[in-house]
């Protein structure tokens, strides 16, 4: 929420060198990470730190922290001992391909509801007041208790020669993550015109269309692209907790639960899907950061002279 | 005054009262003024007398609460629908993301003129208003009196035959407002339209105007209209500034806003 509630970070153009400096940051950042993980590993208290009856820091036996290397070398090695089984990566791209297509319908249908309901709540002060203390309401209910309901209501649906397939409950709850600050960058960005503007519309005699296509469309641009990044990453954690809860076969959300069950014999590779989930969280964060480059020219800082 | 086609008066307001139920504040009162097609007149007057108010009825971006006002013999409403005016604020108000000639032809694109018609008018206004260079530039790359031109430029895209203008060069510094001020002289004297233009300086409304409308604080009442017997637009140039007759009509213009009032907000410049 609050970073939607800031005024739009208004982009300048930035030079190949900012943009090396930033990659620069974020890979010492994961450096960083890594040196803290081993170093308190090497010299952590071996039982963790407990505090009254809870464990605030983990042990730090190679079962619950492998090394660094152990669990990226994992990831070279085949999944089981099986013959021909393919190497873990394989298997962790696979599985985070699949719940990043999910999470991609999830995040597309709550783009359109999302604007949709940003448009009804800009065209009548009636439905911004009626509908906003609910779609505020609607990100309260747990999502846990919530995905069962929507399987076995999904499973009821059979229309001609469509049926409802699992996927799709998945896809439901994770554009039910993903709609909520798509709605709320998209009101704010549609009401974000100046007075001067929106007098300089009706001054041409243009109709709210043509106002909301020539105005309050382009003006919406830099809320709506923070808005569509929190989106995506609603949609992947959406959609990996609503495979976890539904039971769902071929995506990450399984992986985790299934390789974290085998890790007292294999505890380096639990991590594996563990580390696909956070790829797959910036790939989705990712896509929407190219769409917002072709976009720069609506994320010119407003100048008043 | 131009003398051509006088068919209609531009402007048209009789007894105009506006009475904003937010505080209930009296705006104006009892406003008659007649604005002649091809004239230029400016609004002079103490902060908060109800300036912009008057302009935005002409405008109908607000509805006046008593009294009657025609534009080009029909209501507001009717004149802003057929736009019959061009209209310039105070601030540029240009839209970021739309370069500087996409920007002069967002009222063509509006009204569903073809591109390359499109193209050829922002190209004229540009040259017009001497910003050819700039066509594919963005807004936050002008200064403040190079977007408040383009402004202007916007304001005159469609030929309107009324240019309302709420203190365009407020915010510009004193050589640019006087350079731009030719400028507008020039482009009156060339499109012959009617201007209706709020200002606080009284050098630029006496500079500017056939005359100049002085207005009364609250409620907002018109105090005097003084005729400025300068020579037409297109016989003013900078060395009016040095002319007697403009001090004597600058002198009288004064006198007649401290007659009203303490001048609060009128500067002398
Ligand atoms: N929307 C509004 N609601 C309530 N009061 C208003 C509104 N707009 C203007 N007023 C009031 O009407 C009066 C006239 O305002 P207006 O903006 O026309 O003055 P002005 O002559 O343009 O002043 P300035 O020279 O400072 O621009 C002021 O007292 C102002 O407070
Ligand atoms: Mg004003």
């Amino acid at each position: 929420m609050t970073a939607l509630d800031a005024p739009p970070a208004l982009r300048r153009r930035r030079s190949p060198r900012v943009a090396l400096t930033r990659i620069g940051i974020g890979a010492l950042g994961i450096l960083a990470i890594a040196a803290i993980w081993e170093l308190y590993k090497a010299f952590g208290p071996a039982d963790g730190v407990v505090i009254g009856d809870s464990r605030i820091l983990p042990r730090t036996s190679d079962l619950a922290m492998p090394h660094i290397v152990d669990m990226v070398s994992r990831l070279f090695e085949p999944v089981t001992r099986a013959d021909g089984s393919p190497p873990l990566w394989l298997e962790v791209s696979g599985a985070a391909a699949v719940t990043l297509g999910i999470a991609a319908v999830g995040w597309v249908v709550g783009l359109i509801v999302g604007v949709a309901l940003a448009l009804v709540m800009v065209r009548s002060r009636l439905a911004e007041s009626s509908l906003l203390p609910w779609i505020v309401l609607s990100q309260t209910v747990p999502l846990i208790a919530f995905a069962p309901v929507v399987r076995s209501w999904g499973s009821k649906i059979e229309i001609g020669a469509f049926e409802w397939q699992d996927w799709m409950s998945v896809a439901v709850i994770a554009s039910y993550l993903a709609f909520f600050p798509v709605a709320i960058g998209a009101l704010r960005g549609l009401q974000s015109p100046d007075a001067i503007h929106t007098e300089l519309m009706r001054s041409y005699a243009a109709g709210w269309w043509a106002t909301l296509v020539k105005l309050r469309f382009p003006a919406s641009v830099p809320y709506l692209l923070p808005a569509l990044r929190l989106a995506a990453a609603n949609a992947v954690v959406g959609a990996i907790v609503a495979e976890v809860s539904t039971g769902l076969r071929g995506g990450i959300g399984r992986m985790i639960v299934q390789y974290a069950g085998q890790a007292s014999g294999d505890p380096a590779k639990s991590w594996g899907p563990i580390f696909g989930a956070i790829v797959l969280g910036l790939v989705a964060a990712g896509s929407v950061a190219l769409i917002g480059g072709t976009l720069g020219n609506y994320r010119r800082a407003e100048v008043n002279s | 005054m131009s003398p051509l086609d006088e068919t209609t008066d531009a402007v048209v307001a009789t007894g105009v009262g506006k009475v904003f139920p937010a505080g209930n504040v009296t705006a104006l009162e009892g406003v008659d003024l007649v604005v002649r097609s091809g004239e230029f007149v400016s609004l002079i007057g103490p902060s908060g007398c109800g300036k912009s108010t008057l302009l935005r009825l002409i405008a109908d971006l607000d509805a006046p609460t008593s009294g009657t006002l025609t534009v080009f013999g029909k209501s507001a409403e009717k004149a802003r629908i057929d736009q019959d005016y061009g209209i310039a604020f105070q601030q540029a108000g240009l839209l970021p993301w739309r370069t500087v000639s996409a920007n002069i032809e967002l009222p063509l694109e509006l009204h569903g003129v073809g591109k390359a018609a499109r193209k050829q008018r922002s190209a004229e206004l540009l040259s017009l208003v001497g910003l050819t260079d700039f066509a594919d530039r963005f807004p936050d790359q002008l200064s403040g009196g190079m977007q408040q031109r383009i402004a202007i430029a916007r304001a005159l895209a469609e030929q309107p035959s009324l240019l309302l203008m709420d203190e365009p060069f407020g915010a510009l510094d004193e050589m640019t407002r006087e350079r731009m001020q030719t400028e507008l002289s020039n482009i009156c004297a060339e499109t012959g339209a009617a201007v209706v233009f709020v200002t606080h300086s009284i050098p630029e409304a006496v500079f500017l105007s056939d005359r100049v409308v002085v207005m009364s604080p609250r409620p907002g009442r018109i105090e005097t209209v003084l005729s400025m017997d300068l020579g037409s637009a297109s016989e003013r140039a900078e060395s009016l500034r040095e002319d007697t007759a403009f001090f004597e009509m600058v002198t009288a213009v004064r006198e007649a806003l401290h007659q009203g009032a303490p001048a609060r907000g009128v500067d002398d410049r």
